[in-house]
């Protein structure tokens, strides 16, 4: 079986699909890759069905050679040493350097045939809060590849937007707590470009800036959360929950982030700013 | 029954007690909707849609499902072997304003329910019929407890599944695994399975 040897791993590389979903009751939440668009396009540019495994690459810096001839595609944030968002050829013994993209969080490489390790309960997703699926890609890894019997696509570059560093901005509606939290707080929510803090990772996108105040008193009871919920622990400080979230979690959701947009905050850099724009419920549940 | 909003992609059911949450669960679960999920909580259910579903209908056909009574009422309880040797076996029964003799009577002579999973996988919050359960957590959380270990804290008992950092009362360990991948379920203990813990003889 063809295969690819991994040279050097970067910040976090992790195999990643579309997760586990529907095992909420076993105490396992979905994982998956954090920007399902762009993983979704890396697959089609070799040709894979969208379910087909990819490695997700933070902050570039993955090196890996290829023990025979093998298509790949790079697609989400643009990695300096490499062609990206159309599909190329390595050849037996060559080498994929990713460089540190200027814009941007994770990229996502995709092999033709899909990255083929053992899925664990049905995905092949690393979910790094959990500690399932495979193990976090590390220097030495041979990571198998599969075969696909679907065509090449014709196409030499994907034409779509590219992560940018500049301020973000994305949609919320009210989240199930927003009584939690009078008119005031909801505004400054909305008013404030909020900084995305260096301690944010797979589970969520932590953000800096002027708090957020409860008005209610209380524990909340734990409930089930999805990606894009904002959690308002004590702090005040928001989280926005990405891929390997918690299943329940216990601090109030003041909002959501459309389901559609969570990609683009998957693409958020440390340090860069997100505003969040109120989004009227019924436009929402009309999508 | 209250629908709360949570995003595009789900509704959360709020309802007024676990019993209200494990029946509408039990009675969500039989019928054929466009859901990918169903996260079961202390008073909720978080229903998740499939990509692309129209809330709103989807909110209408979930009013209507009827709850089912007495969930899992039937079921044999899964028996959980353990051994009452936990670090805070004593404190635990000070709590309770007991006995360890009485704590530990108790918590085997109980019915427990498996309320709901979370917080790790295969880690299920168990509660009781009896009131008398109520044990703050640590004031200092634990940064390691054992895989296996036997829990109190709130409302609820519960074994670890794995290590991890934890605030909950330990009273001891269970004999048998939690979360086992090599078998369907993973989990030993799911929504609404009635459980019974044993004493395993040294």
């Amino acid at each position: 079986m063809t295969s690819l040897t991994v040279v050097e791993p970067g910040t976090l590389t992790t195999v990643q699909d579309f997760g586990r979903p529907g095992q909420a009751a076993l105490g396992v939440g979905r994982s998956g890759c954090c920007d399902r668009g762009a993983h979704r396009l890396a697959n089609a540019l070799v040709g894979n069905h969208p379910t087909l495994a990819t490695l997700e690459v933070t902050l570039g810096g993955l090196v890996l050679t290829a023990d025979g001839d093998v298509v790949v595609a790079t697609t989400g944030a643009r990695c300096p040493g490499v062609p990206h968002l159309g599909p190329f050829s390595l050849g037996p013994g060559e080498e994929l350097r990713l460089g540190i993209p200027a814009a941007g969080l994770r990229t996502y490489v995709a092999v033709r045939g899909g990255i083929d390790v053992e899925p664990v309960l049905g995905s092949r997703s690393t979910d790094v809060l959990a500690g399932l699926g495979p193990p976090v890609v590390a220097a030495g890894d041979r990571l198998p590849v599969g075969t696909t019997p679907r065509p090449v696509p014709g196409v030499d570059v994907a034409a779509v937007p590219e992560p940018t560093g500049d301020l973000l901005t994305v949609p919320v509606t009210p989240g199930p707590r927003r009584d939690w939290f009078d008119d005031a707080q909801w505004r400054r929510l909305l008013e404030q470009a909020w900084t995305v803090d260096p301690r944010s990772d797979r589970v969520g996108a932590r953000l800096v800036g002027d708090p957020l105040v409860r008005t209610r008193e209380g524990e909340l009871t734990s409930e089930g959360m999805l990606r894009g919920a904002l959690q308002v622990p004590p702090s005040g400080l928001p989280v926005l929950l990405l891929a390997d979230h918690p299943v329940t979690g216990g601090y109030p959701v003041i909002g959501y982030v459309d389901d559609e947009a969570v990609d683009r905050c998957a693409q958020l850099r440390p340090g860069q700013q997100v505003r969040f724009t109120s989004l009227r419920q019924d436009a929402a549940r009309e999508r | 029954m209250r629908v709360l909003p949570s995003g595009s992609r789900g509704l959360l059911l709020e309802l007024d007690s676990l019993e209200e949450v494990l029946a509408r669960y039990a009675a969500l679960r039989e019928v054929d909707l466009p859901v990918l999920d169903l996260v079961p909580a202390g008073r909720t259910i978080l229903v998740v849609a499939d990509r692309g579903t129209d809330l709103r209908a989807l909110e209408q056909r979930v009013r209507a499902v009827a709850p089912v009574e007495h969930a899992g009422a039937d079921l044999d309880p899964v028996e959980v072997p353990v051994r009452y040797d936990g670090e805070d076996l004593h404190e635990a029964a000070d709590l309770l304003a007991c006995s360890v003799e009485e704590l530990v009577r108790r918590h085997r002579e109980e019915a427990w329910t498996v309320a709901f999973c979370g917080f790790a996988p295969g880690f299920a919050y168990l509660r009781g019929t009896r009131s008398g359960w109520d044990t703050p957590r640590r004031t200092s959380p634990r940064t390691r407890v054992p895989a296996g270990a036997l829990a109190l804290a709130g409302e609820f008992t519960a074994v670890y599944p794995r290590e991890s950092p934890g605030g909950w009362q330990l009273i001891g360990h269970a004999l048998v695994p939690m979360f086992d991948l090599h078998r369907d379920p993973p989990s030993l203990l799911l929504p609404g399975t009635p459980v019974r813990f044993v004493e395993a003889r040294v």
